[in-house]
């Protein structure tokens, strides 16, 4: 059934964008994650444009986060201290990650922004995550239990702050500067960017893992939301009824990957999760290298008349 | 004064003589389009208007005078647009290069009944802007307003891209002569079809010069959900968005409730 997208301005074919909610929904119920790095790109790979898949996904993330957040909240693993902190970076990131968007926009490099940041973070991303899958199983296999270190350097900062959730004494620069760092990537890639949040959390800032992908979800919930509107304001370029589909296939699918995930191991799971992203870095670098079929491109500027 | 008041005021003049050229002849073009106004609707998968219409001829046309030619202009809502080219740079291709178009028109279409280098000499070809090669596409150059050569690649490429969506066309056996006098064209508008108003130019030729012109022009509105959502995201962008955000949070706390496992 074709579907006439309104900002997108191209029709799709519905069930095609309801089984790709639902794919990218199942993976990250399985690896508890928001999907955005997974989404978008598949949106621009179906001949979205990247701007529009960027802006509309926003909203996605926000309703597959706010359902994963509400459940947390029920199981009391969410830190709203930690929380509270995170997001006053977060929001910052954000309002400055659409305005970063608007001017690359403006400048006619935002699609190639996109691709470039999707390349440099996901591969790198991806390969860490692989090779600390790779690493954690073959510990395992050996039998060795990891040392773990109980003083980094990011407990050097100052302004230190009890979060008595997570049961940790923390200063709060080191988490507003993660906050601003995962808002603006999300606002100007299309992510959650709870791929990255949560190993920053547990490796960095030390958050034990019950509270940490409930908390990294709140963050991930208002940065989205809010991104969503700053994109509906400034650009015009979010499509509602894209994401209501994508939403839809989405939570639905997460369910089922969720229950699917505790039947997999957690280091098993982050390196299948690793490939994951890894493989979508690759394809985005070969998309880049390769000649495009067509070197000119037209935008309408602005219509008078 | 600007460049842009010097393209004004040639606009004028150039309109102005276009207009009094008909007055000194005897034939008068009476035209109507099918439909006025065409309405858009989500499943509209393109269509075609007709365009009909008849010479008429009085006591001062020259009794010899028969073998008219005639070309129709179709052109859409204007706007301005950039087109840009893409380098392979440090191994990768990006935007590099691009030129800015001034009010081009969105949708435009060109149909004679024959080709126009037989019904013109290229000198009237340019001045009629007969043909997507001598149609007006106004580049700003640096702080100048101008139309390029033909085969300028920035305009080669931005009336490729737009012939390639069926939004600029060049068809020269499009119209056709029912009678020596009565004629007809089809204007077919594609389903991404700009909305707004788009004139349409009927001129006559007979033996290689302008013998007459006249205009008509019909409405393109889009109407339904689709439509709706679009004009909202564009004209009240923050209610869209928070009806989008509340939408969303809606969606997550639906399924909350619907998968809760208890």
């Amino acid at each position: 059934m074709q579907l006439y997208l309104p900002i997108a301005d191209m029709p799709v074919n519905i069930f095609l964008i309801l089984a790709m909610g639902a794919a990218v929904g199942f993976v990250s119920g399985m690896f508890g994650i928001g999907g955005g790095f997974l989404m978008t790109p598949l949106l621009i790979f179906i001949g979205i444009t990247p701007a529009v898949a960027v802006a509309s996904v926003a909203s996605h993330i926000a309703a597959s986060s706010f359902s994963g957040a509400i459940s947390y909240w029920r199981r009391r693993a969410i830190d709203p201290a930690l929380a509270a902190v995170l997001l006053t970076g977060g929001t910052l990131g954000t309002a400055l990650g659409v305005w970063t968007f608007t001017q690359l926009r403006a400048l006619g490099q935002l699609d190639l922004m996109i691709a470039l940041s999707y390349v440099a973070l996901l591969t790198t991303v991806g390969a860490l995550m692989f090779w600390e899958g790779l690493r954690a199983m073959m510990r395992t296999r050996r039998g060795v239990v990891p040392p773990r270190r109980s003083h980094g350097w990011i407990h050097g900062f100052p302004l230190k702050m009890r979060f008595k959730r997570s049961k940790i004494y923390l200063s709060v620069i080191p988490v507003v500067i993660v906050g601003i760092i995962i808002g603006f990537i999300g606002a100007v890639m299309g992510i959650g960017g709870g791929f990255i949040l949560v190993p920053i959390m547990i490796y960095l800032l030390r958050v034990p893992t019950s509270t940490v992908i409930g908390t990294s979800m709140v963050l991930t919930l208002v940065t989205m939301t809010f991104a969503t509107l700053l994109h509906a304001v400034t650009n015009h370029l979010v499509d509602v009824v894209l994401a209501l589909i994508l939403m839809v296939g989405g939570v639905t699918g997460a369910q089922f990957g969720a229950r699917a995930g505790q039947k997999i191991r957690g280091e098993q799971l982050r390196l299948l999760l690793g490939l994951l992203v890894l493989a979508v870095g690759i394809r985005f670098a070969i998309e880049l290298v390769i000649r495009p079929d067509d070197l000119f491109t037209i935008r309408e500027t602005g219509v008078t008349g | 004064m600007s460049a842009r008041h010097h393209v004004a005021i040639l606009a004028v003049l150039v309109l102005g003589m276009a207009f009094a050229i008909p007055r000194a002849q005897a034939e008068r073009l009476i035209v109507s389009v099918s439909n006025h106004r065409v309405t858009v609707t989500p499943n509209y998968s393109g269509e075609e208007l007709v365009l009909f219409g008849s010479v008429e001829k009085d006591a001062s046309t020259p009794a010899q005078r028969g073998n008219y030619d005639l070309v129709v202009t179709v052109s859409g809502p204007r706007a301005d647009m950039v087109t840009r080219r893409k380098e392979r740079k440090f191994g990768i291709w990006i935007n590099t290069d691009y030129r800015q178009f001034l009010q081009v028109p969105s949708y435009l279409a060109l149909f004679s009944n024959r080709p126009f280098a037989d019904i013109a000499s290229p000198e009237v070809e340019r001045r009629q802007q007969l043909g997507l090669d001598n149609v007006l596409l106004t580049q700003r150059v640096g702080p100048d307003y101008a139309d390029v050569v033909p085969n300028d690649v920035f305009r080669r490429a931005f009336v490729r891209l737009h012939s390639q969506r069926g939004l600029y066309r060049e068809d020269t056996s499009a119209v056709t002569f029912l009678t020596p006098t009565l004629f007809r064209t089809g204007i077919p508008l594609p389903a991404e079809v700009p909305i707004g108003t788009y004139d349409v130019e009927i001129k006559l030729f007979s033996a290689g010069s302008l013998v007459t012109r006249t205009e008509t022009a019909f409405e393109i509105v889009k109407v339904g959900f689709e439509q709706f959502v679009a004009n909202t995201a564009r004209q009240n962008g923050l209610v869209y968005g928070l009806v989008t955000a509340a939408m969303a949070l809606m969606t997550g706390w639906m399924a909350s409730i619907v998968f809760r496992k208890d």
